[in-house]
């Protein structure tokens, strides 16, 4: 781990202006990807600006009927939140889903955004890899891609983005804000990690020296009918091979609003909102419906050998999040 | 106070000391000027070092010397001198350091020195190396076929497999019940959780005080002094309290040789510790490949065994463990052939872990034996009821004792075996499968020379001491236990001293041989001081205890009474005042009676059962239950025996459903080196656990009767999840780990 400079935000503007005037800046919020990037040394920022003093650890109420979650919230206060877990269950479980409940009470919210992919490759500095040096190559393509991706992957890199959170995020139509040297913006949820393409070695649209400072959920949270789906290599402390987080709103049997989600496949949580329209909505709540919707969603899906077994889980685990979903609150 | 404990639930004494944080451990040892040092590892796997460029690293603020093999100080050339006690006979064991060639990925090359460990780990970062790529092979796969296997030589204490029994080719062509399959079992690493640390103290005399992990002080010390040419009385090892080894500190680890080597040209104290990543550096259990072919009568009766197995071993060194010979010990068998040979790769030389060799064997056999249960249509219990041996069936030597049959019916009958379902996927709750399977598991117990010193002092505290070393077993709480049961004294007057090369010395370790080897000898020197104790009480004027030999007494709450009239007795007290003030001084030696053994062999026993549920779709694997039924001799410590016991079985879940250290073979190096990666149970993996010490009783093994339980309780529990699983899928599989790609 390389020396460096260590910065306390005072105010966002100041924090931004910072990281925005100089190279090799990180932000730091709960640490615990980021000082393990430093330790491994994949990362060497020349100064952190540590952001835990700003006001960005509250959930509040929007007009419109959402929530607003500041960037600091711990995962487990969101996870724990009598609003998300009441309206967001979803959410609730997605969190909970993952790391350990030490990590959790560390980890923020923008932190798991910006996660880095669990990719060994990229944190081994002795080995290539396109992600933490572009060029040098993709030895996952090859080797051990067990965890890895299986949709909009490119020839440059398949690495997964491994959040829990953000796939049920995803699912809910979640809103980043996030502030920077030239103002403020909003970006949906599902534009905000990008696919690798030709510069794996960027993960998001953020630009330098932009800060996230909360995640609006909207009004709709399935409530009633939603589930999250998690399977891993063991029961507890594991990312997810495939995760779907599943939203539902059914009338009569026919579903008229739907979020779906899928983890542990691609580069960023894979959701497409217009096969949710075309073969989702309006269509009748059962196992034809998933079948159909699940073959669409994972059209063109592609194994790397070891993670072969995901083309077969995926599918099962999306039929199994929908029935969940559509059952939840049954009693069998 | 009682000072009866034998058997009993009795917490650490350490304890206190460990959850207070007062135990020291090697990496908590200081001395003023203290340097650190990092390792920089290999990042090819076959090759040599072109050149090494530490320019930038000596830049570093706080940097003292990076060591390289171009200036590091000279070191012997001769490679038996880097022999250790457990090393094996065959090769050359790595010399950190000596020359530019790297043997496998992840190599020690060069020693990064600091003023801190901060400036320490990021010089390390600065070293720049170019290398000489040289073609490697780490695939088992590939190797099996292209490698030159060497067969199994001696290595100490370890059997080559016995001469063939019968003919088995010939009863596995007539038998009317084959089987033939391949068992592969991967790469696992001990990954205790204290990291590999040794602390160099360098006296002002110029002597070395080392604070080393290590499962055995004598060891490190051998081994350091025979290498940098120091005599016994300049190098001191000390171990007081070790954060689990699990055999990977049987022999010494680079760290000691790199510390020491720091220390000794530097004159100043040193400390590395090794990180989480680099444990995957070390030894490890080796990947194996083992092929079974059963013959059996329709009704189970086994007519033949032929098993051929492959280890890996690396390149340097011709490292075995006794896999084969498991498969024709336990079961009645006439025509028997075992074969063992090892698999030279470009990876570092394994090492015993946890039951070496009894881990995959009996894991490959007891598998075997349960599709020979399934294949003859018989209950796996009454399979092996039928071919039970009641001899050691490769040494053909009675066993001096053997409860396996007590373990079956005990284990059974908690377990509610009957609830079995015999015929697989037929237990099921939604897309839940339900399975129960069962297997046996054998380690051996032998006893080893040891030596141990007893000291009672006049107030009547005792001290009992040995070399051995605690790994988190509980010997400090089993040696005080059995002086305190010798001496009729309660644990708060004993005073436990272990891990020292100051102290009488004791086999290494390992090989579930400590309590037999070190409680016999400190049994025997605290026997010494009663004899001692003893005369003084019966010398007192109007002793009770005149003319009474040790026999007819008995050591009991501070008294020595007699055994045929329990009220006349002598206090400890009353006999000790009357001594020359001064402590009372015993040593022991003790060993193997070879008169008593004669003819007997001697192992540990279990029967393991598990539940599971297995999710239908996703193939994930929950172990709901394990009853583990353990024929261990006597058990000295019930609670910490019981520990051991659930430890050895989380390692078993562990072992079935996850343990696996993923090698990508271009690059030859394992790639999934860190605790998020490589995955071992958490709680949540971990369920119901009950374990049963059946009654044995044993005399020949060694004079106390206990067998010692470190390794049994991993031994059988991977094959007994593993057939449970079938039971609960119908799907074999006979790759570990059972991860969940396997089930769908
Ligand atoms: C062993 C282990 C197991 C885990 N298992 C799981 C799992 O199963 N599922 C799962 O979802 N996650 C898992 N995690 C990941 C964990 O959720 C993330 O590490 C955590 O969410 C990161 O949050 P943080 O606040 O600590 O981020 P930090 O480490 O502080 O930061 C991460 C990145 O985000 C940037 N950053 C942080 N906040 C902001 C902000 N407000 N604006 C702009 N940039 C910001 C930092 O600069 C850095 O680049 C695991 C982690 C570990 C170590
Ligand atoms: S998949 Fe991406 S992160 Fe992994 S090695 Fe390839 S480029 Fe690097």
């Amino acid at each position: 781990m390389n020396n460096f400079q260590y910065v306390r935000a005072a105010d966002l503007s100041g924090a931004a202006q910072f990281a925005s005037s100089r190279d090799g800046v990180s932000f730091i919020a709960g640490g615990t990807n980021l000082v393990d990037l430093m330790k491994y040394s994949v990362v060497h920022p020349t100064a952190l600006v540590d952001l835990n003093r700003l006001s960005l650890h509250e959930i509040t109420d929007r007009p419109e009927g959402g929530v607003r979650i500041g960037a600091l919230v711990t995962n487990s206060n969101l996870a724990y939140h009598p609003v998300i877990s009441a309206r967001y269950p979803m959410l609730s479980r997605a969190i909970l889903a993952g790391a350990s409940p030490q990590l959790r009470n560390k980890a923020t919210t923008g932190g798991n955004l910006l996660q880095r992919t669990r990719c060994v490759y990229f944190y081994d500095p002795a080995v290539p890899c396109n992600k933490r040096e572009p060029g040098t190559g993709c030895p996952a393509k090859e080797g051990a891609n067990r965890i890895l991706a299986i949709l909009g992957t490119s020839v440059q890199c398949i690495a997964t983005h491994p959040s829990d959170m953000c796939v049920a995020m995803a699912a809910l139509s979640a809103i980043v804000q996030v502030t920077g040297p030239s103002g403020d913006r909003s970006v949906p949820l599902a534009d905000f990690h990008r696919l690798p393409g030709e510069h794996p070695e960027i993960d998001t649209v953020l630009s330098k020296g932009e800060i996230i400072t909360a995640v609006d959920l909207p009004a709709t949270g399935f409530a009633g009918n939603s589930a999250y789906v998690k399977v891993r290599d063991r029961q507890s402390y594991a990312f997810a091979l495939i995760s779907v987080a599943a939203g539902l709103e059914i009338v009569d049997g026919f579903i008229t609003h739907a979020g779906v989600a899928l983890g542990g496949v691609a580069h960023k949580p894979w959701r497409s909102a217009e096969l949710e329209q075309r073969l989702l909505v309006g269509k009748p709540a059962n196992r034809n419906t998933w079948h159909d919707f699940q073959t669409a969603l994972l059209d063109g899906a592609q194994g790397f050998g070891e993670n072969d077994f995901k083309l077969k889980l995926a599918p099962v685990t999306l039929v199994r999040a929908l029935e969940q979903a559509a059952h939840e609150g049954e009693t069998i | 106070m009682n000072t009866h404990l034998i058997g009993t639930d009795v917490n650490r004494i350490d304890g206190p000391a460990k959850v207070s944080g007062a135990a020291k451990y090697a990496g908590e040892f200081f001395a003023p000027d203290m340097l650190y040092a990092y390792v920089v590892s290999a990042s090819v796997t076959h090759g040599e070092i072109k050149s090494i460029n530490i320019d930038k690293a000596m830049k570093v603020p706080g940097a003292v010397k990076v060591f390289t093999h171009k200036n590091r100080p000279h070191l012997p050339w001769f490679d038996r001198t880097y022999l250790d006690e457990d090393a094996p006979i065959d090769g050359s064991p790595l010399r950190p350091l000596y020359d530019a060639r790297v043997h496998h990925n992840g190599q020690p090359i060069a020693l990064a020195v600091a003023e801190t460990f901060e400036a320490a780990r990021y010089m390390a970062t600065l070293v720049s190396i170019e290398y000489k790529a040289l073609t490697h092979q780490t695939d088992m796969a590939i190797a099996i076929h292209e490698a030159e296997k060497v067969k199994k030589t001696n290595r100490a204490g370890i059997e080559a497999p016995p001469k063939l029994r019968g003919n088995s080719a010939e009863a596995y062509a007539a038998a009317a019940i084959k089987l033939d399959k391949e068992y592969h079992s991967p790469t696992e690493f001990h990954n205790p959780m204290e990291l590999f640390t040794t602390t160099v103290v360098y006296n002002s005399d110029e002597t070395l005080t080392i604070y080393d992990k290590t499962q055995s002080v004598s060891n490190s010390q051998l081994y350091v002094t025979n290498i940098f040419g120091y005599s016994k009385d300049e190098v001191r090892v000390e171990s007081p309290f070790v954060g689990g080894a699990f055999g990977s500190a049987l022999r010494p680890q680079h760290q000691l040789f790199l510390a020491t080597l720091a220390a000794k040209v530097l004159k100043r104290s040193v400390r590395l510790t090794l990180t989480r990543d680099q444990m995957f550096t070390l030894c490890h259990r080796p990947e194996t490949l083992q092929e079974i072919r059963l013959g059996a009568d329709t009704d189970g009766t086994l007519q033949a065994i032929h098993t051929e197995t492959f280890q890996v071993t690396s390149r340097y060194e011709n490292y075995f463990e006794v896999i084969a010979n498991w498969s024709g010990l336990s079961y009645r068998c006439d025509n028997v052939t075992m074969e063992e040979s090892t698999v030279a790769m470009d990876t570092v030389t394994p090492g015993d872990m946890r039951a070496p060799g009894a881990a995959q064997g009996v894991w490959a056999i007891e598998t075997a034996m349960d599709e020979l249960a399934v294949a003859t249509g018989r209950d796996p219990i009454e399979l092996r009821l039928q071919n039970y041996a009641d001899k050691d069936q490769n040494h053909d030597k009675k066993y001096s004792s053997k409860e396996l049959k007590e373990c079956y019916r005990q284990g059974a009958e908690l377990f509610d075996w009957t609830r079995r379902k015999s015929k697989p996927r037929s237990n099921r709750r939604g897309s839940t499968l339900i399975g129960h399977g069962m297997a046996g598991g054998v380690w051996e117990s032998p006893q080893m020379p040891a030596a141990a010193k007893a000291s009672l002092s006049p107030d009547g505290t005792l001290t009992v001491a040995s070399g051995t070393s605690d790994i988190g077993t509980g010997t400090y709480t089993a040696m005080a236990i059995l002086a305190g049961e010798t001496l009729g004294l309660p644990l708060d007057r004993i005073i436990v001293k272990l891990g020292d090369t100051e102290l009488p010395v004791a086999p290494l370790e390992g090989g579930s041989w400590t309590i037999s080897s070190v409680g016999t000898a400190v049994t025997e020197a605290c026997k010494a001081v009663s004899k001692k104790v003893l005369k003084l009480a019966a010398g007192l004027d109007n002793s009770p205890l005149k003319g009474a030999s040790l026999k007819e007494v008995e050591f009991s709450e501070e008294r020595i009474l007699l055994r045929s009239d329990r009220s006349r007795f002598v206090s400890l007290q009353a006999a000790l005042a009357a001594g020359d003030g001064k402590p009372i001084v015993e040593k022991a030696k003790s060993g193997p009676s070879l008169l008593k053994q004669h003819g007997y062999k001697s192992f540990t026993h279990s029967a393991v059962f598990a539940e599971v549920e297995v999710d239908e779709d996703f193939g994930t694997v929950s172990v709901c239950r394990i009853v583990s039924a353990i024929a261990g001799g006597r058990i000295i410590n019930h609670e910490a025996a019981r520990s051991q016991i659930i430890g050895g079985i989380v390692w078993g879940i562990g072992m079935a459903l996850q343990e696996e250290a993923v090698t990508d073979h271009q690059l030859g190096r394992i790639m999934n080196h860190n605790f998020a990666e490589y995955h071992t149970p958490v709680n949540a993996d971990v369920h119901d656990i009950e374990v049963i010490f059946v009654p044995e009783v044993d005399d020949i093994v060694n004079p106390i009767g206990a067998k010692g339980l470190g390794e049994i309780g991993l031994v059988g529990v991977a094959a007994a999840i593993g057939n449970a699983i079938y039971n609960a899928t119908g799907v074999r599989v006979r790759k570990l780990p059972i991860t969940l790609d396997k089930l769908i």
